[in-house]
């Protein structure tokens, strides 16, 4: 059985799958791909900082949010009255700051997923209108684009946030709304080249109709492109969604946040250099993580892509 | 060239037309812009008479045109805080934001370019990890955070520097590297994939073989070539300057624009927020024109489009 009749019927053929051209393209590649030491690092670290994420509420000894006035700003590897270790300190009112930078990496890694997949999404069906159709349609959403580029994103980000007011969904739609641009024109250059391909001319004379030419024979080839963008561009969500906090329109507080964390550590950092110190090495272990497996993921995929 | 600067000028007004749309609809985003412009404590009459002397009870687009008639002559309404013109109030902080994210882009390309190029003449030398990482680390690192730990170890430990305001050269020193380093990466990394590329070709090889010596195909064969994606760069970056601007004016407290509508927005001050959008998206706009004119200068191709 086809592996596509098999989905149809509800039934998983293995063997099907195995055999499948494009499974067997992926096993090459994340075989290609785990050659690069240094992105198999940052993936390392990418999955260190995610199960971090999850299993916050068991790995730690301490909550977040539970203030001890007594215990404030008190230095790295300091130990509390009951003899339990603070690695890196407390903060002005008192609570584990180790705590608040791992639970800090839960509203950074959900804008970044969900923010990328919207904008992803949007940049996806913009790219493939724009390249496959041409024209007039082409043109509109380029300068669409130039407009969105034209506007310095943070300013027009707090903007928009001042008005709506701070809340998660509000951060990861005004994100994810306003980044679509790099997807839309990386897309697009990919379709203008895949358009003139031989399968597609021949599917264009078998009668196939536009529809299914683009979602079936130019989208999977226009994906690993997509894919690229989409990994470097969570670097780059994850440092906003921590300006934003930084700058007080992220998620609220007590829940912990980096760029809240460091907007605090500011404050305070005459005398108690730690509270703003880790909370952004938290940050940029994060990124540089994403950075150095898109990067690999890039060379490996596409090495003439500028992004 | 003339047909090519020309379809450039009219795709920009069209994108400062858009610009201005935006603006414009920033003040709509909840619907009345009557509750974003008054306090939360106003009663409802004073609401409707506000409405009506705005004009918020006329259809939306006599609203946009009489946005658009005053937004061209520099007419943004008054500052809500401060009661002066909006549009003054930004202009004036102008020149401490150019000055700001020109010093940033001055030091990024003095890095920035001799870096990469060395990269990729010496590549996989010491110097080249060198570079390369600190590029990298330079891509993944928070401006903000940057800022602040600039501030811990010169001010605050050194005491060396002052850690906000605008003055002199000891004033711009840190903001300036701070807002300048993810664009120094970026340059750098730039300059030395292109630079890679171009060195590998067939014409530097041609050069060589012709008996020229690695100096003079480097910097005129090869850097004049390499040069093209990184004026691009310099163009989009500029936006990216400009919006970091509006973090690193925060830190320092440096008297910018970015700095002033990140107080507008948090004193609810929306004229001052729209003309500082605008101009700062202009800005954006114009020199991305005089970027197109350098581009046409060195890549003649253009010019027959």
């Amino acid at each position: 059985m086809r592996p596509a009749a098999a989905a149809r019927a509800g039934v998983v053929d293995v063997a099907a799958w195995r055999g499948s051209p494009a499974l067997r393209e992926w096993v090459a590649l994340a075989r290609r791909l785990g050659r690069r030491r240094t992105a198999v690092f940052g993936l390392a670290v990418v999955v260190l900082v995610a199960l971090a994420a999850v299993a916050a509420p068991w790995l730690m000894a301490f909550d977040p949010v539970e203030q001890s006035i007594g215990d404030r700003l008190k230095p790295p590897g300091w130990r509390d009255a009951a003899g339990r270790l603070h690695p890196l300190g407390t903060d002005h009112l008192g609570r584990d700051l180790l705590a608040r930078v791992i639970f800090g990496a839960r509203p950074a890694l959900l804008v970044g997923v969900a923010a990328v997949l919207i904008s992803g999404i949007i940049g996806m069906i913009t790219g493939l209108l724009a390249g496959y159709f041409g024209g007039r349609a082409d043109d509109a959403l380029m300068r669409l684009g130039d407009v969105q580029l034209a506007f310095p994103f943070i300013l027009l980000a707090i903007a928009v946030i001042g008005v709506l007011g701070p809340s998660l969904p509000v951060i990861i739609v005004v994100i994810g709304v306003s980044s679509w641009v790099i997807y839309a024109r990386v897309v697009r250059g990919a379709v203008l080249s895949l358009r003139e391909r031989e399968f597609v001319h021949a599917a264009q004379a078998l009668g196939a109709r536009d529809g299914r030419i683009v979602v079936r024979h130019i989208l999977p080839n226009a994906f690993t492109p997509w894919l690229v963008v989409a990994t470097l561009d969570m670097a780059r969500v994850i440092v906003i969604e921590s300006a934003l906090s930084f700058l007080g329109l992220g998620v609220q507080p007590p829940t912990p946040t980096w760029g809240g964390m460091l907007a605090d550590g500011r404050v305070y950092l005459t005398t108690s250099w730690w509270l703003a110190t880790f909370p952004g090495l938290a940050i940029l272990v994060t990124v540089l993580g994403i950075n150095l497996f898109g990067d690999g993921l890039r060379d490996t995929l596409d090495p003439r892509l500028k992004v | 060239m003339g047909v090519y600067l020309a379809r450039r000028l009219l795709q920009s007004l069209l994108v400062l037309v858009g610009v201005s749309f935006v603006v414009f609809a920033i003040l709509f985003l909840t619907g009345d812009p009557a509750l974003v412009l008054l306090p939360p404590d106003a009663s409802a009459a004073d609401i409707a008479a506000f409405r009506e002397r705005m004009g918020f009870n006329d259809p939306l687009l006599v609203q946009y045109g009489r946005f658009l008639r005053g937004a061209l002559q520099g007419d943004f309404g008054q500052s809500v805080r401060h009661g002066e013109p909006a549009f003054a109030l930004v202009v004036e902080r102008l020149p401490a934001t150019l000055q700001l994210s020109g010093a940033a882009l001055l030091i990024a390309l003095a890095i920035a370019v001799p870096a990469g190029i060395v990269s990729a003449v010496r590549r996989n030398s010491v110097l080249d990890y060198v570079a390369t990482v600190t590029a990298l680390l330079g891509q993944s690192m928070p401006t903000f955070w940057l800022g602040i730990m600039l501030i811990l170890v010169f001010s605050v430990w050194l005491n060396v520097l002052p850690s906000s305001g605008r003055g002199g050269l000891e004033h711009l020193a840190m903001p300036a590297v701070t807002l300048g380093l993810f664009t120094t990466a970026r340059i750098m990394r730039l300059t030395r994939s292109g630079m890679l590329e171009v060195l590998g070709q067939d014409y530097i090889r041609t050069a060589f073989a012709k008996g020229l010596t690695g100096r003079p195909v480097v910097w005129k064969h090869a850097l004049k070539n390499a040069a093209i994606p990184i004026v691009t760069i310099v163009g989009i970056e500029l936006g990216t300057l400009l919006g970091g601007a509006v973090i690193t004016e925060t830190i320092f407290a440096w008297p910018g624009v970015g700095r002033l509508s990140v107080q507008a927005i948090s004193n609810r001050d929306y004229p001052v927020v729209q003309a500082s959008v605008f101009l700062l998206a202009s800005t954006f706009v114009v020199v991305n024109i005089a970027v197109d004119l350098v581009y046409t200068y060195l890549d003649p191709r253009i010019r027959l489009r």
